[in-house]
């Protein structure tokens, strides 16, 4: 028996508004994302990439066609199921960064861990360990503020992936980061691909950040325009 | 997972101490008001019972007219006299001291000091009646009743007025035109409920009165002391039978004299005082009810302000019902801490108003627990509206918003 595939969709399509000013964000994708991939996804503002993503993550639900995670089908779950989903199996980092202000690195990287009820030493443990796993040893009770971007980025890493989730969702991960600072990143996130087979699904619009990924796909107005797989060299 | 939602509202509170602070000052302010309103209130009407005891246990207050409380006062009636006090003393059964009195305002004067007191004539019964205990000498003798003596007997006003620090026993007090031995002093009682010094008295043997004071025999009021309290209506019937009768007041005339029942009397006071407390408690209520919209209003403020925070939280796997409880959390702690506070100041104001006021500090700790479950309340029904709103935000949306 195969395993099932980790995301699949088939004819999913995201509408917004409706009547004359109906907006296809998605036109009906069909998709598929096997476990240890490393995608990334391409495409011009508007052409539905970041849409794609939210339903992904179970933030955003699909208008129509079914969405497989891990052969489940989550079309028809509730909010707070999809908030589980997210806290067990996916692991979100932003553009912005997104860590809440004034709260030490360590603090953000408990977050998700303090949402599954986890006691006190052991997400202490976990935390510290993630944030070694990013290369942030010894920046623990450093806030935000007192960050570089590249290392605030890091932090958000290390919150996403401190809960072993199967995807990782990154949402232009270097945008806000200069190259040096973007590539490291980039590193990072290969090593996790590598190392930990943690499933990574990056957009981007910088060609250099999506040569890092072994697929990409370009999107351009709701559709999939490309799929191309990197020879392995 | 509840410490850590108590523990990220301290944060939050803390990281906006000012805000904080200035939300906190609603509930404080309301609950301090409440607080001291029902302390003080309750201290006066403690205060109230305290001197109404004082005028004497079961006490029946006989006088002579129909007292009516509107315009025109009591109405011109024969005064008491000998018989009537004999006539009661041998018809009434379950009294435990009876005693005629008959006033009047004078001039006493020692020495080269004079002051003005109202001057009772009566018999020892009186003290009895009136539940006065002597802190030095002695009541008047049967022998000083019957033949009406020149000895009296005086409150701790009139020691401190006239005497200062010499020791009145033995001393000769002028009255009027009249000059009596002080035998004995009374203990202090101060202030009546009706605000009049009760220390500020002489009394003397009734019949010395009548001769020396006032000229006549008539006998203004009597006291009865009943023995047993649920036995005062009984007597105040029997009393008012025996009066008509010694008094010819015919079937279907009105009384010409008036029983009147001290605890009665009392009791209506007690219970005017509490509801005043109560009104004024009611109307320190209203502004915890502002304080309350004060904290909804703060935290519907601060959910806009963390609108991304909640869209960060959402996304990472918060449950709705986890992001209601950080909030609600937070708005609770923040009205508790109100609430302690207030509670804090507000027995601070009540001790100090019943210093300032002379009124006993009636603290008592069902007013101050049900203030803290009261401002908990608060923080739960004005914390909900924007608990529910940072609850039902769209993670997307929420994580846009800058």
């Amino acid at each position: 028996m195969t395993e099932p595939p980790l995301i699949s969709f088939r004819g999913v399509a995201r509408h917004y508004g409706e009547g004359g000013g109906l907006i296809r964000a998605l036109a009906g994708v069909d998709l598929t994302i096997s476990r240890g991939e490393f995608i990334a996804i391409m495409g011009p503002s508007g052409s539905g990439k970041s849409t794609a993503m939210n339903i992904i993550g179970c933030l955003d639900r699909s208008t129509a066609g079914v969405y497989r995670f891990n052969g489940v089908d989550v079309t028809g779950l509730t909010r707070d199921q999809r908030a589980l989903l997210r806290r067990n199996y996916l692991g979100f980092v932003f553009q912005g960064y997104n860590l809440l202000a004034r709260t030490t690195a360590i603090e953000n990287v408990e977050l998700p861990l303090i949402y599954r009820g986890m006691g006190r030493r052991e997400r202490r443990e976990r935390a510290v360990h993630a944030l070694h796993r990013v290369g942030l040893a010894g920046r623990e009770h450093h806030t935000p503020a007192e960050l570089s971007g590249g290392q605030q980025q890091r932090v958000a890493i290390a919150r996403a992936i401190v809960t072993d989730p199967l995807v990782l969702l990154a949402d232009e991960p270097t945008g806000n980061l200069d190259t040096s600072r973007s590539r490291e990143i980039m590193q990072l996130l290969t090593q996790l691909n590598l190392e930990q087979g943690i499933t990574v699904v990056m957009v981007t619009h910088e060609a250099d950040m999506a040569a890092f990924a072994a697929r990409t796909i370009r999107f351009v107005d709701g559709r999939i325009d490309a799929d191309t797989r990197r020879e392995a060299a | 997972m509840l410490w850590e939602a108590v523990k990220l509202a301290f944060q939050s509170i803390r990281r906006n101490a000012m805000r904080s602070v200035l939300t906190l000052l609603g509930i404080v302010i309301g609950v301090a008001a409440v607080i001291a309103m029902v302390t003080i209130g309750s201290g006066t009407s403690q205060k109230v019972q305290d001197n109404l005891a004082k005028l004497g246990s079961n006490m029946l207050i006989l006088r002579p007219g129909q007292s009516t409380f509107g315009p025109g006062g009591a109405t011109e009636a024969r005064a008491f006299d000998e018989r009537t006090v004999s006539a009661l003393r041998s018809n009434l059964t379950g009294v435990r001291a009876l005693a005629p009195t008959a006033q009047k305002n004078a001039k006493v004067v020692f020495g080269a000091l004079n002051y003005d007191t109202t001057v009772t004539g009566t018999d020892s019964s009186y003290f009895a009646a009136q539940d006065w205990s002597f802190r030095e000498g002695r009541p008047f003798s049967d022998s000083e009743i019957r033949s009406g003596g020149s000895v009296c007997v005086i409150g701790s006003t009139i020691v401190s007025e006239l005497f200062g620090t010499l020791d009145p026993l033995g001393s000769r007090l002028r009255v009027g035109s009249f000059a009596c031995d002080v035998i004995g002093v009374l203990d202090s009682k101060g202030q009546s409920a009706f605000g009049t010094d009760q220390d500020n008295t002489v009394l003397m043997p009734l019949r010395t009165f009548h001769r020396r004071i006032a000229g006549n025999t008539r006998i203004g009021s009597i006291s009865i002391s009943v023995a047993e309290r649920n036995d005062i209506p009984r007597v105040q019937a029997e009393t008012e039978a025996v009066l008509r009768e010694v008094r010819r007041v015919g079937n279907g005339e009105e009384d010409d004299f008036t029983v009147r029942d001290m605890t009665q009397i009392a009791n209506t006071m007690a219970m005017t005082s509490t509801l005043l407390t109560g009104l004024l408690g009611a109307v320190a209520a209203v502004s915890l009810l502002v304080g309350g919209i004060g904290i909804m209003n703060i935290m519907l403020v601060s959910v806009t302000e963390r609108t991304r925070e909640i869209g960060i939280r959402l996304a990472i796997g918060a449950l709705e019902r986890q992001v209601l409880s950080q909030f609600l959390v937070e708005s609770i702690v923040l009205a508790l801490f109100g609430g302690i506070i207030g509670i804090m100041i507000g027995l601070a104001l009540a001790g100090a108003a019943s210093i300032l006021m002379d009124v006993p500090f009636a603290a008592d700790i069902r007013v101050i627990a049900l203030a803290f479950v009261v401002s908990a309340a608060i923080g739960v029904v004005f914390g909900y509206f924007p608990a529910r709103r940072a609850a039902r935000l769209d993670p997307i949306e929420a994580l846009r918003h800058e």
